[in-house]
């Protein structure tokens, strides 16, 4: 595993009107690495990731401070790219929404907007992408028909494939497995070990199990703060804080 | 005296049934007597000779030939104007005193009686633009006429989109134009469609706002600028001037007729296109 970050996020407050939903968040995530933001209801998971996008940016009244760099880069900065970000660091929504399109239509959505017109790699695009996902024996018959009429757990699936597709560096999950059978949900977890040779991942996994399970490195968060990161290994058997130990034994969230 | 719970269902029950009943009988009734009167009228010949001797004799199709192109007018130029402002007013302002102003005066636009219509087209395009009565003149008053049925219609059209296609369209790097083409346009696309089916609508059966603006000559148009008389004005002229009510009737029966086809065709466009997607 490379050492460097890949994503640098230095003193990240983040405000919906005057919520404060993070506050004073520092932490790095390193190259080919799956790193696991875990907490209870509420302590702002998602938000972190909608901010590492911007995707936090198309709700108004919201407001960012401090940093977060992507290759070093800010991403904040007015010359940087929001749409180039977008496509390299990639969100699946903790809701499937599949688009009112056919299911290769869905999958091929970000790759036609980057400007990619031709058929045969749209085509190896979406097969690669529904393999990796896990869901191209099921549907390799039917990618022309609605994608809206998937069971949720292939919408979820689908929802990944179409990040997948567009190539990106990081890919962010959140809750990826809500809806997934404890099949699918392996099946995930295992492809997802093999992504991080490609990609750097960020999950909030569904439960501290998952984390354990797939994530090198792990953070919790408690209504905003980052209590507590590090090693899986290390956090899950022998935890730093008070507060990690009783959320992962379970007495309190 | 109380009624229980369960009479005054009943009767609630009935008296819906009973209006719904009267309103659906009375359509069917003002249908039927139309074609039954109107239709054994309609001939070969009718459809396809110019009126002659003020319309006692000969066919209609200069007037048919005028309700196409009146309304083929007002719908380009309606079209991209009022769903241009819908977009503009869902998707590029935030709500505010601006979209507060125009929604305004759209809703005002829309309950304004069709003859003042006609006396505004009359005042500025026939006079004041010196484009005199003309299928042109027609075209854009009935323009005006429909568009706010058309920004209005293709507005909650925009907002009923689910709005996290939005957010995915932009997730997966589209900019807010890719957005708006490709995630929010499809999706709102039947609605659109169907106030445009309703300007249509509105744009063949007036009569009021296109006799003033684009005249009663029954010579077929030959250009933009040419006057012309559309069916729903013949038919007027025809009944009021008790010229023929036969061929009163049988010009509103193909009225009807036409009025029918465009909204089946409407129903099975929008039915191929919804169901692509679902
Ligand atoms: N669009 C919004 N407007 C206002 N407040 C918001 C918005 N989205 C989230 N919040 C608030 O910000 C805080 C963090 O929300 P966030 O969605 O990040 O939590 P989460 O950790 O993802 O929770 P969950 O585990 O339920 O998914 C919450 O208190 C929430 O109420
Ligand atoms: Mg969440």
């Amino acid at each position: 595993m490379d050492n460097r970050a890949k994503i640098n996020i230095k003193n990240l407050n983040f405000y919906y009107h005057d919520h404060q939903a993070i506050k004073d968040v520092s932490l790095d995530i390193k190259y080919n690495e799956i790193y696991a933001i875990f907490g209870p209801a509420n302590s702002g998971t998602t938000t972190i990731l909608k901010a590492i996008n911007r995707m936090c940016d198309l709700i108004p009244g919201t407001r960012t401070e401090g940093e977060i760099l992507l290759d070093g880069k800010d991403i904040r900065s007015p010359d940087f790219n929001i749409t180039e970000l977008r496509r390299r660091v990639g969100i699946v929504f903790e809701e499937p929404v599949p688009l009112p399109m056919s299911i290769f239509d869905n999958i091929a959505y970000g790759p036609r907007m980057s400007g990619i017109k031709n058929k045969v790699v749209l085509a190896e695009r979406v097969e690669n992408s529904l393999r990796m996902a896990v869901l191209w024996d099921e549907v390799k018959d039917k990618l022309h028909s609605p994608a809206l009429r998937l069971s949720g757990g292939q919408q979820q699936r689908l929802c990944i494939a179409r990040i997948l597709a567009l190539e990106p560096e990081v890919i962010m999950l959140d809750r990826p497995c809500a809806a997934l059978d404890p099949i699918s949900t392996f099946q995930i977890e295992e492809s997802l070990k093999l992504l991080k040779e490609r990609f750097t991942i960020i999950i909030v996994p569904h439960n501290i199990q998952q984390a354990a399970r797939v994530a090198d490195r792990a953070g919790f968060m408690l209504m905003g703060t980052l209590v507590e990161e590090g090693d899986t290994d290390q956090m899950f058997v022998n935890p730093r804080e008070q507060k990690t130990s009783d959320y992962i034994t379970g007495r309190f969230g | 005296m109380r009624i229980s719970p369960k009479k005054s269902q009943i009767i609630a029950k009935t008296l819906i049934w009973a209006v719904a009943v009267i309103v659906i009988l009375l359509l069917i009734f003002i249908m039927a007597y139309i074609l039954v009167k109107g239709l054994p009228t309609l001939s070969w010949q009718f459809l396809s000779e110019v009126p002659r001797d003020m319309g006692r004799s000969g066919g209609i199709l200069s007037t048919i030939v005028s309700t196409l192109l009146v309304t083929v007018v007002a719908v380009v130029v309606a079209t991209p104007l009022g769903v241009g402002t819908a977009f503009y007013l869902t998707e590029y302002t935030r709500e505010g005193r601006v979209t507060r102003i125009i929604r305004f005066c759209a809703g005002a636009l829309a309950a304004i009686p069709s003859i003042v219509y006609g006396l505004f087209g009359f005042i500025f395009f026939v006079i004041y633009l010196k484009l005199g009565w003309s299928v042109i003149s027609g075209g854009l008053t009935l323009g005006v006429m429909i568009l706010p049925t058309i920004i209005r219609t293709s507005e909650d059209a925009i907002r009923a989109v689910h709005p996290m296609y939005r957010d995915v369209s932009y997730s997966l790097g589209g900019t807010k134009w890719q957005t708006i083409v490709g995630a929010v346009a499809p999706s709102a696309l039947p609605g659109i469609i169907t106030g445009v089916i309703l300007g249509i609508g509105r744009c063949v059966a007036e009569t009021a706002a296109v006799i003033l603006t684009a005249g009663s000559a029954l010579r077929m148009p030959t250009s933009l600028f040419s006057p012309a008389r559309t069916m729903a004005v013949h038919f007027y002229i025809l009944a009021r001037e008790g010229i023929s009510m036969e061929r009163a009737y049988g010009t509103a029966a193909l009225l009807i007729v036409f009025i029918l086809i465009i909204n089946v065709a409407a129903n099975i466009l929008l039915n191929k296109f919804v169901a692509k997607g679902r």
